[in-house]
């Protein structure tokens, strides 16, 4: 069988699943992002806030979620999470056996976690690159917390914040290979699975990175998109 | 949280370091000179080299590590009888060259693009005062160009390096019994997840800091003209000649 006959989406091609497990691939890496997004925001601002309790929290957060591989922290959540559910199951009369979480829960929730503290950085950089004046101004029209968050802050943080979060974003996404540990069917557990009945491996890994890539060039090409429409109000020098 | 156990396992972990170690370094080192190369020839002015360098950039970064490592390991096993005849066949059967060939060509791109940076952020009037003073192009590159860029590119380098640390984990998974090969094995007998990920953390932790500071010492080493100079103290008896 020729490579785009086993790749094709004929009755013997492997054209679908792979599309499928693409699919797959993007959706874990998307849920993982936003809970990143949602983690980061509050550790960013545990960062910027006057607390030194509250600073070194986020401090050491970020130290510590950086500078430790990403499959250990997929290990933890996925024994961890299995341990946690089996001891649950126990109290409410189950046999205690090992109970397995949903992979695809732990692989967002882990991708979320390490990209929180990537995006926690992103977000507090481009809050300091905002300008004091237009905080000042905002308070001196009479703006309380809440509406100067939604209508000066916000807007702006993320306006400088998109450069950093495309790269985030690229790496949440090959973070998502390392999900397929957990036994997630995404890209590369497909990759697998279709190498192991067909004997193919290499023809079913250099598709999967093919597909990566285009998954990453389309990302690229998006973030600068949304770069250029954010910027169009300000003058460059 | 049982002290007695995770000391056990602490043990049990460290013996993983020098496999991580061993693997970070070497890949680290091999890809630096790859990546030399692969500035090079970016910054070649051919059209065909500049191209070259530029697609295996965007391939290396653009896809997952750990799809590098199976095309590797897995991938090539399709072309056996091929490699075999080429007599290579023993080098790609051994995960442990298997993982080290896919960090060096996975940290070649990253680090390519650093060293590029490096060697353009070297202001121009150094290169055209050495060339004023008739250094040959080889001599400008030894004594003018390299140790300038060298600065430039050192502390980005360091990042890459903690990078490649947390990046030899992947090894694991082609059977390498490295630290969080260990921490998976000893997670599936034991099922205590949360102490032997604080200990495994815990090594990676302290491996990453004393990089941190490897990288600070070498920063400080090779930058003396920025330190401030030491206090000459003035000679009174100067002032009445």
């Amino acid at each position: 069988m020729s490579y785009f006959e086993l790749m094709g989406f004929g009755p013997k091609g492997w054209g679908w699943p792979m599309l499928m497990a693409a699919g797959m691939t993007v959706a874990v890496a998307s849920c993982g992002f936003l809970v990143g997004a949602t983690l980061g925001s509050l550790i960013a601002w545990a960062k910027l806030s006057r607390s030194l309790i509250l600073r070194s929290l986020g401090d050491g957060y970020t130290t510590v979620l950086r500078g430790i591989p990403d499959l250990l922290v997929i290990y933890l959540f996925y024994f961890g999470g299995s341990a946690v559910l089996s001891r649950v199951g126990q109290w409410f009369g189950g046999s205690g056996g090992f109970v397995s979480v949903p992979a695809f829960a732990v692989g967002a929730l882990a991708i979320g976690v390490i990209s929180a503290a990537y995006q926690a950085e992103v977000f507090r950089g481009a809050y300091t690159a905002l300008a004091r004046g237009e905080i000042e101004a905002a308070k001196s029209v009479g703006m309380h917390t809440m509406l100067l968050f939604r209508r000066i802050i916000a807007p702006q943080v993320l306006r400088y914040a998109i450069p950093g979060l495309g790269n985030v974003w690229q790496l949440a996404l090959k973070e998502s290979a390392l999900i397929s540990v957990t036994g997630l069917v995404e890209l590369l557990r497909q990759s697998a699975i279709g190498s192991g009945s067909t004997y193919k491996p290499f023809s079913f890994y250099f598709t999967a990175a093919m597909l990566y890539l285009v998954i990453t060039t389309v990302s690229t090409w998006g973030f600068q998109r949304a770069e250029d429409y954010s910027m169009r109000g300000l003058r460059r020098a | 949280m049982d002290l007695a156990f995770m000391a056990e396992i602490f043990v049990k972990l460290l013996e993983g370091v020098p496999l991580t170690l061993r693997l970070a370094f070497s890949s680290v080192a091999l890809g630096a000179i790859v990546a030399l190369v692969l500035a090079m020839m970016r910054m070649s002015g051919l059209a065909a080299l500049d191209w070259l360098a530029r697609g295996y950039v965007f391939v290396f970064r653009g896809t997952p590590l750990l799809v590098q490592v199976f095309l590797i390991y897995y991938g090539l096993g399709q072309f056996r009888p091929a490699l075999q005849e080429l007599g290579v066949w023993w080098f790609f059967r051994e995960p442990y060259w298997c993982a080290l060939t896919a960090l060096t060509l996975n940290t070649a791109a990253y680090a390519s693009e650093i060293i590029r940076g490096g060697l353009q952020a070297v202001p121009h009037a150094q290169i055209e005062a050495a060339r004023a003073c008739g250094m040959s192009r080889f001599l400008l590159f030894r004594r003018i160009v390299f140790p300038i860029a060298v600065r430039q590119a050192l502390p980005g380098y360091g990042s890459e390096l903690i990078l490649m640390v947390k990046a030899t984990s992947l090894a694991s998974i082609i059977t390498m019994m490295e630290v969080t090969g260990i921490a998976h094995k000893l997670i599936s007998q034991t099922f205590r997840a949360v102490e032997i990920f604080i200990c495994a953390g815990a090594i990676y932790l302290i491996l990453n800091f004393l990089v941190t500071r490897l990288i600070q010492g070498l920063e400080w080493w090779l930058s003396p003209h920025l330190r401030q100079p030491p206090e000459v103290l003035p000679r009174p008896e100067a002032a009445h000649v």
